[in-house]
């Protein structure tokens, strides 16, 4: 080896050259092959020349070989790398094994944190990112009309305010070029209330009537037969009807021989043309929270008198935007007006994506879920950096002595950062599991009225966007500990205690940092979930203008030939049976209730001058005596229905305090003369009710007897004091007795309205809340992780001083106050960034001011009590050292 | 000179092994030997040799090592690995069967 030049040991210093390899070997086989020849009696320049002829193409062999050897160094890194890793891994096991305490709480903490990312991800993912569940869905885009109205007005107008004619409907679908095809469908609902008899007990099949090209446009294929054919559509046509896959599968069996059977709906045969597919979920896209059974062709003849009767569904052509098809509409709809003076509204139009129109409400709530979602993975990070750096601390002689031992600090930086990936590995693992867990409930919970709820589920985006926030969480939460660990002075930690006062210090700081960072966020996000809390309890708090509670509701059918008289008649004897009932204390009967369906008609005072194009639009119900009190609503002034109001006696009508305010101001309306179809009598004002959720306030409405107007659907609503499930029985027998065709129904409470209304409010608040409860958890667990662990490390400090005369609330003193800094610092931070969230949230809020000063005071009250408390524990255990002992130790 | 083409296919590895299974070489050792040995009837061209060589390395049949030569050169010697000297009996109990094989056929007498 002495013979070595010197350069040469150090030339391969800075790692393997394998080209260099290849040049030096030919050279070698070069200089050998010269000697050679020369020995043989060649001239030195022509033995060069000579042994570079028989080489023959040198370059090549030396190309050749380099690329081998290159592979072959590349390799060989690979295996040694994968050694290593396995060789970490392995010791990461190893490690954790032996502390089973601590990996079990990281694990679990990290599944939570994972866990609930991963589910909310899903959500936002399916409702929010994840174009709508058709074809080219982005083509799609949804038609609002009564632009020109402001909102308020629009608002009171209902469904109908947004709502398009027929003649309307056909006028854009004649005269647009934008649009490949634009079609529509009933979005009233109500009278397509079908009662399916001859197969068993009479159903209920709730359907929806759609344009003959609705799914066409949609982009749907039928599961099996086929789509409405043009006759069917017509006036007079032949009656047919397409299921939904799930009524298929419940009330056929799934049985695929039922296309091209008859079936009885409204006593009247019907052919079942098709089934649409499972995927195909109305409900979830247009209607949040209704199960639709069954399509019907919307006929337009049928339809063209009676009004706003369609909403507008559009498919684009492709390469047309919607600011385009806007600005066609702009111009069409203008035209369609000045061409039909006899048009009740302009409909001017508002185009936006079907998604926008789908999901658009929710995307605040959405993201800001997100955040919340996000805002706890910080915090798991956090703390377990935390946690981490402690164990690091105490494993400080481990690594010095693997130091010593020649492993390198990258080295040791690469088996800390594996331990955390192992860790956050696991976490994943459970955390999906979680995350399983909760989609599948998510998605089964029907009465939510969130849209495209029923199709969340962890899918491969959602699987990725895990992989994601594991691997970086793992990075977040091991860089510190693993930066700690791989630094600091290698000789001061063996010589040392292993406790460091220097470096222990600066760990404290660190530590302390973390702590404070993690009590800001679990500050904001506390603060958020208080605002939102306190307005969804400023919602349930809203005078509803109804009583809700002990009553309770149900569809029902009957068959009135289209006579006033008779139906008058008919639901006269049922309310005459319902109310002998024993424990039934008063009942009505609606077309639509609160919080749901609803339609609006042209109301005006008489002698009154209205300015032209003015929204003289009221809500409508049409509803029995006796109505308003089963329903519990206030009549403030004058008297409810009764039987005398005949179809031939004078027309009255009930009016709310908003129609009151609107078309009487300041005057008493009773025995005012209204205009509605034609002269009618106000008869009384009743208080105003939420009509269209409860966070606004109620619009002009007008209530009108069942015997002077047609009504859209019954519902049958009964107060009573016991619970609905004992009446449910005795209602249905009385039902069954007068009407045998009575399709089978729930007596549902008709709280049930109250909360299907309140549901997202409620979703979205539960899940913030329960975020924040895990943040402020994981804040005072880390608390108290900093504050024991000093006092561990103080140990010796704590008895010296008791040793020296300090009493034990005196020591305690001292640790809760070093608590309680760590946490006032967080909370200062915190409750500057609560104000910047909370003023990004405001929208969200109802009742709540954004600085609302209550919530603000009661969540640092609250931080303040539990670090308190995660002070307390350890100042305990400070002041029950013994001075001897402590000082003995070590 | 004997081309590459002129070695029975797939031989060359089989010699290149059964050289450097006696003793750790260098190429220019190894291309040596082999005419020694043969009797100058097995010649192998350098294009041939180097390439061959650094197959069989990157097989993982030999391996290289940089050592110091007798007259104090740095060369790179090869030497034979386990999975080489599997390989080797291998080839060789292959090259037996061929070599027998063909030999009975050109000792058939003609009739």
């Amino acid at each position: 080896m002495g013979r070595i030049p010197l350069w040469r040991r150090y030339a391969r210093l800075f790692g393997a050259d394998p080209a260099g390899d290849v040049n030096d070997e030919l050279q070698f086989h070069l200089e050998a092959k010269v000697g050679d020849l020369i020995d043989r009696g060649w001239p030195p320049d022509t033995a060069r020349r000579e042994a570079e002829r028989q080489f023959g193409d040198i370059q090549a062999v030396r190309e050749a070989g380099e690329r081998m050897s290159k592979e072959k160094e590349r390799d060989k890194q690979r295996r040694d790398y994968l050694g290593a890793c396995v060789q970490d891994l392995r010791y990461a096991f190893r490690t954790l094994r032996r502390d089973r305490g601590f990996t079990l709480i990281t694990v679990l903490i990290l599944a939570l944190g994972i866990g609930a990312n991963t589910a909310v991800f899903s959500v936002v993912n399916t409702v929010l990112l994840r174009p709508l569940p058709f074809p080219n869905a982005q083509q799609l885009t949804w038609f609002t009309s009564g632009r020109s109205l402001n909102s308020g007005l629009r608002e009171a107008a209902g469904l109908s305010g947004v709502t398009y004619t027929v003649a309307a409907y056909e006028e854009f679908q004649r005269h647009t070029r934008s649009f490949q095809s634009v079609t529509s469908y009933d979005p009233f609902f109500g009278d397509a209330e079908y009662t399916l008899t001859g197969r068993g007990e009479p159903q209920p099949v709730a359907s929806v009537r759609v344009a003959g090209n609705f799914f066409g446009t949609l982009g749907v294929q039928p599961a099996l037969g086929r789509f409405f054919s043009k006759e069917e559509t017509q006036k007079n046509g032949r009656p047919a009807v397409l299921l939904s896959y799930p009524f298929w599968r419940r009330q056929f069996g799934g049985d695929p021989t039922i296309v091209g059977q008859a079936i009885t709906l409204n006593k009247q045969s019907v052919i079942v043309v098709g089934v649409l597919p499972a995927s195909f979920d109305f409900g979830s896209v247009f209607s949040p929270g209704m199960k639709v059974d069954a399509y019907v062709p919307a006929v337009m003849d049928n339809l063209r008198n009676w009004g706003n009767t369609l909403a507008i569904v559009g498919r684009l052509k492709p390469g047309v935007s919607v600011t385009q098809a806007q600005e066609e509409a702009d111009i069409l709809f203008p035209q369609f007006k000045a061409a039909h003076p006899e048009w009740w509204g302009d409909y001017t139009s508002t185009v936006t994506g079907l998604k926008d129109f789908v999901t658009g409400k929710l995307r605040r709530s959405l993201i800001v879920l997100w955040c919340a979602v996000g805002m706890i993975m910080l915090i798991v990070c956090v703390n377990l950096s935390n946690l981490l750096l402690a164990r690091a601390v105490a494993r400080n002689k481990e690594f010095a002595m693997r130091r010593a031992l020649g492993a390198g600090r990258g080295r040791l930086f690469r088996q800390l950062l594996t331990e955390s990936l192992v860790l956050s590995s696991a976490g994943a693992l459970l955390g999906l599991g979680f995350a399983y867990a909760l989609t599948l409930y998510i998605a089964h919970q029907g009465s939510i009225a969130l849209p495209l709820l029923s199709s969340v589920r962890v899918d491969g985006a959602a699987l990725t966007w895990t992989l994601l926030i594991t691997v970086s969480g793992a990075v977040f939460f091991g860089l510190a500990p693993g930066l700690k660990a791989s630094a600091g002075s290698l000789q001061d930690t063996l010589k040392d205690g292993g406790q460091g006062m220097s470096s222990g210090r600066r760990h404290e700081r660190l530590r302390s940092v973390l702590v404070v960072s993690e009590m800001a966020l679990a500050c904001v996000l506390l603060v958020g979930a208080g605002l939102l809390l306190r307005s969804f309890l400023n919602v349930l708090d809203v005078d509803l203008g109804f009583q809700p509670s002990r009553a309770a509701v149900i569809k029902i059918a009957y068959d009135d030939g289209n006579s006033r008289a008779r139906r008058g008649a008919i639901l006269q004897e049922i309310l005459r049976n319902i109310d002998s009932i024993p424990g039934v204390e008063s009942a009505g009967i609606t077309d639509m209730l609160p919080l749901g369906r609803n339609r609006s008609w042209g109301l005006k005072a008489k002698g009154r001058a209205y300015r032209k194009g003015e929204n003289l639009s009221a809500l409508v119900r049409i509803v029995t005596p006796d109505y308003l009190s089963a329903m519990g609503m206030h009549l403030r002034k004058g008297r409810d229905f009764t039987w005398q109001d005949t179809p031939k006696s004078a027309q009255v009508v009930i009016i709310n305090e908003a129609a009151a305010r609107r078309f009487w101001p300041g005057e008493d309306p009773v025995g005012r003369i209204a205009l509605v179809e034609g002269e009618t009598r106000v008869i009384g004002v009743i208080s105003n009710v939420r009509e269209h959720s409860l966070e606004v306030p109620a619009g002009p409405e007008m209530y009108l007897p069942v015997t002077q107007a047609d009504p859209e659907g019954a519902e049958l609503v009964v107060r009573t004091k016991l619970p609905p499930e004992a009446l449910d029985s005795s209602v249905m027998k009385t039902l069954r007795l007068l009407n045998p065709a009575q399709p089978a129904a729930e007596l549902r409470p008709l709280q049930q309205i109250v909360d299907h209304a309140v549901s997202p409010r409620r979703f979205f608040v539960l899940l913030v809340v329960s975020f924040a409860v895990l943040g402020l958890v994981l804040a005072s667990l880390g608390i108290y992780g900093v504050i024991s662990y000093s006092v561990t490390r103080r140990t010796q400090e704590i008895g010296i001083r008791m040793a020296l005369g300090a009493t034990a609330p005196q020591v305690q003193f001292t640790v809760i106050a070093k608590a309680l800094r760590l946490a006032v610092i967080g909370i200062a931070f915190g409750t500057i960034g609560s104000f910047v969230v909370a003023k990004w949230i405001a929208s969200l809020l109802f009742g709540t001011r954004p600085a609302d000063p209550a919530t603000f005071a009661g969540i640092v009250l609250l931080l303040g009590v539990v670090s308190l408390i995660a002070g307390y524990i350890p100042a305990r255990r400070a002041s029950h050292i013994d001075p001897m002992i402590a000082l003995r130790n070590n | 000179m004997s081309k590459p083409a002129d070695l029975v296919q797939g031989t060359l590895d089989l010699l290149l092994l059964k050289i450097v299974a006696l003793e750790p070489l260098h190429a220019w050792a190894i291309s040596q030997r082999l005419k020694q040995v043969s009797g100058e009837i097995l010649q192998v061209s350098d294009g041939s040799l180097y390439p061959a060589l650094h197959k069989l390395e990157q097989d993982g049949w030999i391996k290289g090592e940089w050592k110091v030569t007798e007259n104090g050169r740095r060369a790179k010697f090869y030497s034979l690995t386990r999975p080489g000297r599997r390989a080797l009996e291998r080839e060789a109990a292959n090259w037996e069967r061929l070599a027998g094989a063909i030999s009975q056929v050109v000792r058939l007498n003609e009739v």
